[in-house]
């Protein structure tokens, strides 16, 4: 009987530390993003309902206590009647979204044939040619952008490499333009590309390509019909790892594009560290999230409907 | 598939090309003489003497350490217990919603996170009294953030991963599950630990627009330091800097690879 008693208080007790397990395992990191991640999103769309005040901190609270305990709400909307109206505003969003589209067609089109060559590589080699691929994601962004600018300047080592082949007589504009842009954006978000393409081809069953080729199918329609379909997670996967983060990028339109090159990412600092109109920066950056939101929720979708059809 | 090899290893030679020239282009000119820093007048390192003598630089180098290290472990301890919660706690209610938190933050943009950490530091600030102030505590915060959706993709795979034979087996013989998970578990998860914490301190290290929004007067980071000073213009101290940091996270990354490399092989699969 004591034994039993025993027993069943370790049992208990198990089912005790499980249940805390799961409240710590759950709670904890739910409650932090919660508190960081998610609440912060809520101030910000009240904030880009206020207006700008000269006060600390510079913006007009909503409610208000008006005589006799009557709670005042007042909403101001034409941060984003100015933010969805105005030209300047449309052309940066419109430019945005254009350039995170071009850079993650750009991004699949060098990195597919890479991902599929290092996951076709042999064993000893994938290792190195991964490492290789990982090793700039670790070294800072910031520098791998300043690295662009002595490279496209105007004298800079490109303009000097081609005058000097006699390709051209006079230095090419590339660093403040658009073309920057891509090539930096290109060059920064490869990695994130190529990551999950290699992840996703290298689970691929190559019996199915030989398969296809026993049954006399070509090596290009095999991969048309084979290996390009089940890499679609793949491709999903890293096109969201580009396109989203592209679309709101401001270091690299900051230091290599120009006047041409308008990003919402930078208007948004530019609101924020320049003319200190917080309602409107918080306004911005509402948009530009409901913006985000829609091709977020889709590739999710999409992510989530493919796994599952992988199982 | 053989015979159309050497068009792929093209490809791979001119993709890394592209990855790494810009890269050595930046380390060879960090001992150019000259200061205009794509025109070669001759070998010198007194850029690096010079870099050695900025404080302010040095400074904004310490802060960014100091924010790097207490960030990875915090990013460490609060991303993992989340993978523990995907991996090991399956269908719990708000699964969906907690996958959504931790999955944004790895695309969401860096200025979106920066405004809204900051508006949310400045209203705490107004109604509670806390953070007093903005600097080291507020950045690390934000670090934490965004860092710990990298670290539960890291450590999630592992776990997911991992043969789970020697975990029943110690249940079996009576151990407790805390005393599982820190007995069997995290030892064998350890490599994923450590990688998580390194990618939380690069990341760290390397944030230059979410310290800027919530960073205070006073607590300038090194990012800071080095995006004021490019956009006065390339200066061949920052090359000089560049290639330290290079260096320096190269040869974290080689060891981390060769070490976890190993502890693969030894491992029976």
């Amino acid at each position: 009987m004591k034994k039993t008693l025993a027993n069943l208080q370790a049992l208990l007790h198990g089912q005790d530390e499980r249940r805390l397990s799961r409240w710590t395992n759950i709670g904890v990191p739910y409650l932090w993003l919660s508190l960081f991640f998610l609440l912060p999103f809520v101030i910000v769309l009240q904030i880009s309902l206020a207006e700008t005040a000269l006060a600390q901190p510079p913006y007009t609270l909503l409610w208000e206590w008006a005589e006799e305990g009557v709670l005042q709400i007042r909403l101001n909307l034409e941060n984003f009647v100015l933010v969805l109206g105005d030209e300047l505003y449309r052309a940066a969003f419109l430019n945005s979204l254009w350039v995170a589209l071009v850079c993650t067609l750009l991004c699949l089109l060098i990195g597919y044939p890479m991902a599929y060559a290092i996951a076709t590589a042999s064993e000893r080699a994938r290792v190195l040619l991964l490492m290789l691929v990982i090793l700039p994601f670790w070294t800072s962004f910031l520098i791998r952008v300043y690295a662009w600018i002595g490279i496209l300047k105007p004298n800079g080592l490109l303009n000097n490499f081609l005058m000097w082949l006699g390709i051209i007589d006079a230095p090419l504009t590339i660093l403040h333009t658009q073309t920057a842009v891509y090539i930096g954006v290109v060059y920064s978000y490869l990695p994130f590309m190529i990551l999950p393409l290699f992840a996703n081809l290298t689970r691929m069953d190559m019996g199915l390509l030989e398969a296809a080729a026993d049954l006399g199918c070509r090596p290009f329609k095999a991969f048309l019909k084979v290996t390009l379909p089940l890499s679609l997670p793949g491709i999903v996967a890293g096109s969201m790892l580009v396109f989203i983060p592209v679309v709101g990028e401001f270091v690299i339109p900051d230091l290599l594009g120009g006047p041409g090159s308008l990003m919402v990412g930078k208007m948004l600092w530019t609101e924020f560290f320049g003319n200190k109109d917080w309602p409107l920066a918080a306004a911005v950056a509402i948009s530009l999230l409901a913006l985000l939101v829609v091709p977020f929720m889709l590739m999710r979708r999409l992510e989530q409907k493919l796994e599952e059809e992988a199982l | 598939m053989r015979q159309g090899r050497w068009k792929l290893n093209v490809v791979l030679g001119l993709g890394f090309a592209f990855l790494y020239v810009p890269v050595i282009l930046l380390i060879i000119y960090s001992f150019n003489e000259s200061r205009l820093v794509t025109v070669w007048s001759g070998f010198s390192t007194k850029w690096y003497r010079e870099l050695l003598q900025n404080q302010q630089l040095l400074d904004a180098a310490w802060l960014s350490v100091r924010i790097a290290a207490t960030n990875a472990t915090f990013a460490v301890i609060l991303g993992t217990l989340a993978a523990n919660a995907l991996v090991r706690h399956g269908q719990f209610r708000g699964r969906g919603p907690f996958e959504l938190l931790l999955t944004a933050p790895l695309v969401m943009p860096e200025v979106i996170i920066g405004l809204s950490l900051l508006l949310l530091f400045v209203a705490m600030e107004q109604f509670i009294g806390w953070p007093n102030g903005r600097g080291f505590t507020t950045i690390t915060i934000a670090h934490i953030t965004f860092s710990m959706a990298y670290v539960a993709v890291v450590v999630r795979s592992r776990l997911s991963q991992m043969d789970r034979s020697l975990e029943e087996a110690a249940m079996d013989l009576g151990a407790r599950p805390l005393k599982v998970y820190l007995t069997i578990t995290l030892p064998l998860i350890a490599p994923a630990l450590l990688s998580g914490w390194l990618l939380a301190f690069t990341l760290s290290l390397d944030d230059l627009v979410i310290a800027s929004f919530v960073a205070g007067p006073g607590s300038t980071t090194l990012p800071m330091v080095i995006y004021s000073s490019v956009r006065m213009g390339v200066s061949p101290q920052i090359n000089a800097l560049a290639t330290i940091i290079v260096l320096i996270v190269s040869v974290a990354v080689i060891i981390a690879a060769l070490t976890m490399g190993r502890r693969s092989v030894k491992e029976p699969q």
